[in-house]
């Protein structure tokens, strides 16, 4: 593999449950090479999700040092994340969070509205993204008049279209019939193999999984980070 | 500005709440338009009041008239340019609903103190010259279809003839404009002497002096200076500004200006608490989408943004739609009730006004909802989604 992308470095995370404190990732080191596709994988409440937050910067450490790319995340005042996340990472959700009163197009020209370009520049981007997913022909359509399959394809086009190095996927196949899931996964390797993005993606699913380069496992929601494969 | 497309379907998201939301904002506008006119229409002299003009009144009530004998002794007070007088003579044309000013006045001495009031100089001639002669504004002419060379009967109210009779008729000698867009020409002058040797009471008097002050001359020291001559006499004068005495003639129907903001008060309260609403209903159900667009790089002062200019466009489209709409209402008003309600007019100011309150009305009721979405935390509301 080539250049580290990501690091993590002696990262815990704790959050206040009432007056318990729950830590949910404790002392984790982590290294991405860019162009990996990793799966995170471990049951409900494991520390997934968090350690996804914190690679996006949507979340800081309460110790340990995030570093992803130049950016040392955990030293970052909230402005300068969002800034760093308009340009640096592609987010794909479970349940696509597409904007229901955007048709495809604006859904996807939604990141570029934070850079300089000027609308018809976004717009030709942002059919280009479409394009690559597939979906240049629904451009005009809203999230209601797509399938799920569909929808998931736009929220992906919207993540590439800034052209981040990261992509980070919260249960990307999650609401989808194992067919659909196949497809999105399979629109995941090419991003990965052929635009050289940098993949990580957190899943329940074993099958869904198998797509990636390597599979990690965060157990009990604590401390464990092994790779199963 | 490129946030607008995303603004713009936010506001229309819910179609039928916006709308109705819109439709509170209209009405309110709609009213203040209207309001704003009508409290124009009471005070309007105000606006339009000679700063080198002072009215003479007598100091018990402007209904109590005031000796024709003050005319020359007004005239020599030191300072005094040129003075005239005028009654209200209150009478009708045709029928009661057809009530509209006529003043009995000298012409002269008038239009010296009314250089704003335009007429060709035959007419003005004509109607010096003819004792039943009258002159009408456009206004009035314009309304009842009267023109120049008519004779018309005019119904009195007040002034009984001394034949017992309560018609007037007078020569229609002129048709007479304004220079100024916001003087009224909705009124009849005629002439004095005629009024005087006709009616059949209350002979030797005027209701009002109107005078103009030298041109440098201390205005105020003027007015005292009238006033102190009528002193302990049986009809004691008061002299003020046009400004002043157009303001205390508008207070004989009551504390417009004041009804006018108690009625505006409650309407824009209410309609504070609808479109506050309304914003927070439209970004509690959107709580996931706003940390989606904090999750692509919207700052939180952004996302603020978005929010109040949505709050501030419901306002606006609303409010100038009721601010459109009033306009022409008052332009149909002006059209058909001139010579009743003469003055109504939506000012430039009054307009200035209406958007400062949309906007800021935007502000308020945007506010507690804008700083909800950008103190939203993105890890909260996404999983919550």
């Amino acid at each position: 593999m080539s250049e580290v992308l990501a690091t993590l470095t002696g990262v815990s995370k704790i959050y206040q449950k009432g007056k318990e404190k729950v830590e949910v990732l404790h002392n984790l080191d982590l290294q991405i090479p860019s162009g990996d596709f990793i799966a995170i994988m471990g049951p409900s409440g494991s520390g997934k999700t968090t350690l996804l937050n914190l690679l996006g910067g949507l979340d800081k450490p309460s110790s340990g040092t995030v570093r992803v790319g130049d950016a040392e995340l955990s030293s970052m005042s909230n402005s300068q994340l969002s800034h760093w996340r308009s340009t640096n990472i592609g987010f794909i959700f479970q349940f696509y969070n597409l904007l229901p009163v955007l048709t495809a197009q604006k859904n996807v020209e939604l990141p570029l509205l934070l850079t300089n370009f000027n609308g018809k520049e976004r717009a030709k981007r942002a059919s280009i993204a479409l394009d690559i997913v597939g979906l240049g022909d629904r451009a005009k359509h809203y999230p209601r008049e797509l399938s799920g399959g569909q929808e998931q394809r736009v929220a992906i086009a919207r993540a590439i279209v800034s052209d981040p190095a990261l992509l980070l996927c919260d249960e990307p196949t999650g609401d989808l019939d194992r067919e659909t899931a196949d497809e999105i996964l399979k629109l995941l390797q090419i991003l990965n193999r052929e635009h050289g993005k940098t993949i990580v993606m957190v899943t329940h699913d074993a099958q869904a999984a198998e797509f990636a380069n390597r599979r990690l496992h965060c157990d009990k929601g604590t401390l464990e980070a092994r790779e199963v494969a | 500005m490129k946030y607008f497309g995303l603004i713009w379907k936010n506001v229309w998201r819910k179609k039928i709440r916006t709308s109705l939301t819109i439709l509170s904002v209209l009405v309110a506008f709609l009213l203040f338009a209207l309001l704003s006119a009508l409290g124009y229409a009471f005070k309007g002299g105000e606006d339009v009041a000679d700063a080198e003009r002072l009215v003479v009144i007598n100091k018990v009530s402007l209904i109590n008239p005031l000796p024709m004998a003050y005319m020359n002794r007004i005239a020599a007070t030191e300072g005094v340019q040129a003075v005239t007088h005028a009654s209200w003579f209150g009478g009708y044309y045709q029928d009661p609903r057809n009530q509209f000013g006529q003043f009995p006045t000298d012409p002269y001495e008038y239009f010296s103190l009314y250089p704003e009031l335009k007429m060709p100089q035959e007419q003005f001639n004509a109607w010096a010259k003819n004792r039943q002669g009258a002159v009408i504004g456009r206004e009035i002419a314009d309304q009842y279809g009267i023109n120049v060379g008519d004779r018309i009967p005019i119904q009195a109210t007040i002034w009984t003839k001394a034949d017992g009779s309560r018609t007037w008729e007078f020569d229609i000698e002129g048709i007479f404009e304004t220079d100024d867009p916001r003087g009224s020409t909705a009124y009849m002058l005629f002439q004095y002497d005629y009024f005087e040797e006709a009616r059949a009471f209350a002979k030797g008097t005027v209701g009002w002096y109107v005078l103009r002050v030298k041109p440098g001359a201390d205005p105020v020291q003027i007015a005292n200076a009238v006033d102190m001559q009528f002193a302990n006499s049986p009809n004691e004068t008061e002299t003020s500004t046009e400004a002043a005495f157009a303001q205390s003639f508008a207070k004989q129907f009551g504390n417009i200006a004041l009804i006018v903001t108690l009625i505006m008060g409650a309407v824009f309260f209410t309609l504070l608490l609808v479109s506050g609403n309304t914003m927070s209903q439209s970004v509690r159900e959107r709580i996931s989408e706003l940390a989606v667009l904090k999750t692509l790089g919207f700052s939180d002062r952004s996302v603020l943004g978005v929010v109040l200019t949505e709050s501030i466009v419901i306002m606006l489209i609303g409010g100038l739609l009721g601010l459109g709409i009033g306009w022409l209402i008052v332009q149909v008003i002006a059209g058909a009730m001139g010579a009743i309600l003469p003055g109504i007019y939506l000012t430039s100011r009054a307009i200035l006004t209406a958007i400062c309150i949309m906007i800021g009305a935007g502000i308020v009721a945007g506010i507690f909802p804008a700083l909800k979405a950008m103190r939203l935390s993105i890890i909260d509301a996404l999983a919550r989604a």
